[in-house]
């Protein structure tokens, strides 16, 4: 059973896991919406007294900043306990396409080039790190959603803006991927 | 006491995504490179029995658990801003690896290079409501 558990996990069952959660959060009265917290987080810093889009109760969305403290907690419970430490399993033409941009192969479950300390202290590590986080939160909130608002929930409830704004996670991804890694690495 | 189920189901969510390895940088790179199967599959097996399950919950009005009925509420009719943003947050998914649950999932695993994409995700969120009344949405 342990040894089960601290395997990766296959697709179909974490896809089944992640759809479970997004049930109860309905059960419970909520929805499964992960980027809205960081809306809550400015407002809950006091950045509503200067931007109205801040200016709300966010004291109604505590249930969720509540279940990203579980995420944290999650994250760690796992390193601790249910890790193997194996390497991410990613295919070879996966590899062989990193190397090409001086990404090694995976040793854990990050790439060392970008989250290793060394990255964190240079320049161009520290740019990559603040401008990928820029635009996923500004991104997140002019689509109002991020993959779990979009992506599951959005998608489950068969909205068409939710279509649209994966397909725009893709129109970026790729254009990400293909034109300007290469440019960077 | 009424926060600890969220509690609990956060911390299911930081394992399974864990587990899923959906929070490695690894990962999101595969799938944008269309080399595996697995994060589709992730996605896919979720968004169908999703999409079963809403369909069943709106069919049957079945109840949550105080017993009112769940309630799904049309998101707003527009193309720029779901195609704009979802572009823009495509382009920070594919360069640091990781959309927001993850980064706090990763903060918790150890790596602390993602409190800084949180930061700046919050950084975003916030030039977001500044210039919200300038943007095409």
């Amino acid at each position: 059973m342990i040894e089960f558990i601290t395997q990766p996990w296959s697709w179909w069952f974490s896809g089944m896991m992640i759809v479970g959660i997004m049930f109860f959060l309905l059960f419970f009265g909520q929805s499964f919406g992960f980027s809205s917290n960081l809306r809550t987080i400015c407002a809950a810093a006091g950045l509503g007294k200067t931007n109205k889009f801040f200016d709300f109760n966010w004291r109604g969305q505590l249930w969720n900043i509540v279940f990203l403290i579980g995420a944290v907690l999650g994250g760690f419970l796992t390193k601790q306990f249910l890790d193997t430490g194996a390497p991410v399993q990613i295919s070879q033409e996966t590899i062989q396409d990193l190397s090409k941009l001086g990404i090694s192969e995976p040793e854990s479950l990050q790439p060392n080039e970008i989250f290793g300390l060394d990255a964190i202290f240079s320049l161009k590590g520290f740019l990559i790190l603040s401008l990928g986080g820029l635009m996923v939160g500004f991104g997140s909130r002019y689509a109002g959603g991020c993959t779990s608002g979009h992506a599951i929930s959005g998608l489950s409830d068969l909205q068409l803006p939710s279509l649209i704004a994966v397909i725009g996670f893709f129109i970026g991804g790729l254009i990400m991927t293909f034109l300007i890694l290469p440019l960077i690495f | 006491m009424k926060f600890i189920k969220f509690l609990v189901l956060g911390i299911i969510f930081g394992i399974v995504m864990t587990k899923s390895e959906a929070v490695s940088w690894f990962r999101i790179q595969e799938m944008f490179r269309f080399q595996a199967f697995h994060m589709y599959g992730i996605i896919g097996t979720a968004v169908i029995l999703g999409v079963i399950g809403v369909a069943l919950i709106k069919k049957f009005k079945i109840r949550d658990f105080s017993g009112n009925e769940i309630l799904f509420s049309p998101k707003d009719k527009s193309v720029y801003r779901y195609l704009i943003g979802g572009s823009i947050f495509g382009l920070g998914w594919a360069l640091s690896g990781a959309c927001p649950g993850p980064m706090v999932v990763n903060i918790g695993y150890g790596y602390w290079a993602m409190a800084i994409v949180f930061f700046f995700a919050l950084v975003g969120t916030y030039l977001y409501g500044v210039l919200k009344n300038k943007l095409p949405h």
